[in-house]
């Protein structure tokens, strides 16, 4: 049995990545994110692993690759400025099919904006911050609990696709204090990478074995192979021609979108009944779950999502909510960006109601609660 | 062993040959303007020739200068 | 008996076409040529070598050669090297970066690798202008040359980049013009023998976005200039200042021991064996 912890999100995520077999590190000071550099710098070492607070953040998610190339499981933490920087190496690790976890603590922005209060603005940067047409799993803890767990699953997730995933928290997920059970090692299930079964000679990089995701051995190996942000042809060299771009691109999406209703994690709270639902991330959730519980006190019959996984975009699971109730809810610390989501994959089939708030503070139970009365009246 | 660049006090190496990959020869003249001994002229096409096979001691500038790896010194027998 | 053909065609990638991407007269070419003959002699084996480019030119050096091979971002290859050395430290990592890639958008990353003495190969291509891109100014390029990005003539100074990295605290820092190919064959077998951060300037030739821009009309008459110009460390001290002030430097620079990253980090791992 495993002991109760006081833990905070940050703590939790780096739990969860050492217990995922993250043995790589590299990072730049940001709060509200600093914790998880502090607790990988201090729990790497010992464990023979390697943490390295590098320039810029541009330079730590090129080291992340570089490590992972080299066959650890590697992991970076941010907020929203150095995410921004990251991009250009989230690009980079997208089309060179590098597994790596970066977690984004999202804070007040734009630009340096109100640090370090809480916002939920960057999930159109998760997203699609990286330049080109990129795939990406963005998975959303909404609570200590979850921040171990989802960084466990980043990893599994990163390996078993070679792609990077982020792990978007808040700056109120990230330092809240909870009370966790966290699971000993032998009930986590890890996920690692698939090697090549032949000998290096007969090794083609970049062949789809059939489920889109090439095995990949490390550098030393014995593979020798070129790994490049150039689009590739099967043996890793540049190409142009048409019949090799296209299907290459193709892959990259298809890897993951083919496991699509493998992906689609989120609880639901009361959904059975409801005439509205509201969907929500992050902290938003759970001042969501508190407002519906009282909604329910006082009659209204109100039901919650809670996505897990904000992309690729969970439209199963919303769009069952949207067939039986005539309006969706969407409350979030941003101008409206999970929202456009739930629009697109609405299609007019019933009314999407939208709560922003961007004063850089929690959102309330009751300010959700009023949004439910207001459209309930 | 690579020989040192400068040419020798021999006076010919008949047993040396110069051979040019055109396929991979991009016609930059190096090889032609820095021959020690000035051993090669540029043919018709811009390629690099050998003059005379007693002019070339096989010192091997030609080779380690080229930028496309498409000129070779060899030994005349293989 | 120069044996470098066989040499040469052995670390080549027979499945890559060539001839090479790069124009004629080109000092890429050459590089390669030495650096595949050094890697020869230094005793590693293909798998035992990372060779990491970033973009540019000569961000395409790694596509040709039979080793690990990691063609990265612009500027940023040192990262990616990082990354590899800490996690696999018996791998020999080289890195090759172009002077626009080294020096302004990689510079940051430049200094701070040899800050940190990571036993990393750098090597700088410095053909003091950005080729591919079309012949724009560099943080190489000398004051007044006219180039795409500075018709009226460059008004910023260059950088020093042997004087950058030993400021910066590379272990060994040392310069070879192409033309001066055996010397580099020399110089780039001591960087990769060494342990420490080394960093190798190589004057390169960029007959076509560079070479005509300054009066230099074939790669020849390039290769010629980086002959007229360059002295050797024994002959620059027997020189005034004056005398050096249009010349360039070559030979080992900076040749320094100091404990690497890689040593205090398993000096530290080795005091958690300790405590147990």
């Amino acid at each position: 049995m495993q002991k109760a912890e006081l833990l905070q999100g940050n703590d939790a995520c780096v739990r969860g990545a050492l217990a995922a077999g993250c043995r790589f590190f590299a990072g730049y000071p940001i709060t509200p994110a600093s914790e998880i550099a502090h607790g990988m710098a201090r729990e790497l070492p010992p464990l023979d692993g390697t943490f390295i607070q590098m320039e810029d953040e541009i330079a730590s998610m090129g080291a992340v690759i570089g490590a992972s190339l080299a066959g650890a499981k590697a992991m970076t933490g941010t907020s929203g400025p150095g995410f921004s920087l990251m991009q250009e190496h989230i690009s980079y690790a997208s089309i060179a099919e590098v597994p790596c976890v970066i977690i984004d603590v999202m804070r007040g922005g734009p630009s340096t904006g109100v640090p370090t209060h809480l916002a939920q603005g960057d999930v159109m940067q998760a997203r699609w911050g990286a330049h080109g047409d990129h795939p990406m799993i963005v998975l959303a803890p909404s609570s200590v609990e979850e921040c171990f767990r989802l960084t466990v699953e980043a990893f599994n997730l990163s390996e078993k696709y070679r792609t990077p995933v982020v792990i978007l928290t808040d700056e109120v997920i990230a330092h809240m204090r909870e009370k966790v059970i966290l699971p000993s090692a032998d009930e986590i299930k890890i996920f690692d990478r698939r090697k090549p079964t032949q000998p290096p000679e007969w090794f083609v990089p970049y062949r789809d074995p059939g489920t889109g995701v090439p095995p990949m051995p490390a550098f030393g190996e014995g593979y020798r192979y070129h790994v490049s942000g150039l689009v590739h042809d099967e043996m890793g060299y540049p190409t142009t021609r048409a019949d090799e771009v296209d299907p290459f691109i193709q892959r990259l999406f298809h890897k993951i979108s083919r496991d699509f209703d493998k992906l689609q994690w989120g609880e639901e709270y009361y959904t059975d009944d409801s005439t509205l639902d509201i969907v929500a991330f992050g902290s938003v959730a759970r001042a969501a779950q508190r407002a519906v519980k009282q909604a329910r006190e006082r009659g209204m019959k109100v039901g919650l999502l809670k996505l897990q996984v904000l992309y690729p975009f969970m439209r199963r699971k919303v769009t069952k909510l949207m067939r039986n109730s005539p309006t969706i809810l969407v409350p979030e610390i941003n101008m409206g960006q999970i929202s456009r989501e739930v629009k697109r994959v609405n299609q007019g089939k019933c009314k999407v109601e939208t709560l922003n708030k961007v004063a850089h503070e929690t959102m309330t139970p009751q300010e959700i609660l009023d949004k439910i009365g207001e459209i309930y009246a | 062993m690579a020989t040192t660049g400068k040419s020798k006090t021999k006076e010919t190496s008949p047993s040396k040959t110069v051979k040019v990959y055109k396929g991979w020869c991009k016609r930059c003249g190096i090889c032609v303007a820095f021959c020690p001994r000035q051993a090669l002229e540029t043919d018709k096409d811009g390629y690099p020739s050998l003059k005379d096979p007693r002019g070339c001691d096989g010192c091997g500038w030609c080779e380690l200068m080229c930028p496309d790896f498409a000129i070779v010194v060899e030994d005349a027998k293989s | 008996m120069p044996n470098g053909r066989h040499i040469i065609y052995d670390y080549l990638r027979t499945t890559k076409r060539f001839p090479h991407m790069w124009c004629p007269g080109c000092g890429l070419g050459t590089f390669l040529g030495a650096f595949l003959r050094a890697v020869d002699k230094s005793g590693y084996t293909k798998d035992q070598i990372v060779l990491i480019s970033g973009i540019g030119c000569s961000g395409r050096i790694s596509t040709y050669a039979d080793f690990n091979t990691l063609h990265t971002t612009h500027g940023r290859a040192l990262t990616f090297a990082t990354g590899i050395k800490l996690t696999k430290p018996g791998l020999k990592v080289i890195v090759i970066m172009g002077d626009g890639d080294a020096t302004a958008i990689g510079g940051n990353h430049f200094i701070h690798a040899a800050r940190r003495n990571l036993d990393i190969t750098a090597i700088v291509i410095n053909n003091s202008v950005y080729g591919m891109t079309g012949g724009q100014v560099s943080p190489e390029t000398p004051l007044d040359v006219r180039t795409t990005t500075s018709p009226y003539g460059n008004v910023e100074s260059p950088f020093d980049i042997c004087k950058l990295a030993e400021a910066a605290g590379a272990a060994f820092v040392a310069r070879s013009t192409v033309y001066h190919v055996k010397l580099m064959e020399r110089l780039i077998g001591r960087a990769i023998d060494r342990k420490g951060f080394d960093v190798l300037e190589i004057i390169s030739q960029c007959p076509v976005q560079y070479g005509r821009r300054v009066g230099l009309k074939s790669p020849v008459e390039m290769l010629q200039w980086q002959k007229d110009h360059a002295v050797t460390q024994e002959k620059a001290r027997g020189m005034s200042e004056e005398d050096l002030k249009d010349k360039i430097r070559i030979g080992a620079l900076v040749d320094n021991e100091a404990p690497t990253y890689q040593e205090k980090l398993d000096a530290m791992k080795q005091s958690f064996k300790g405590v147990e």
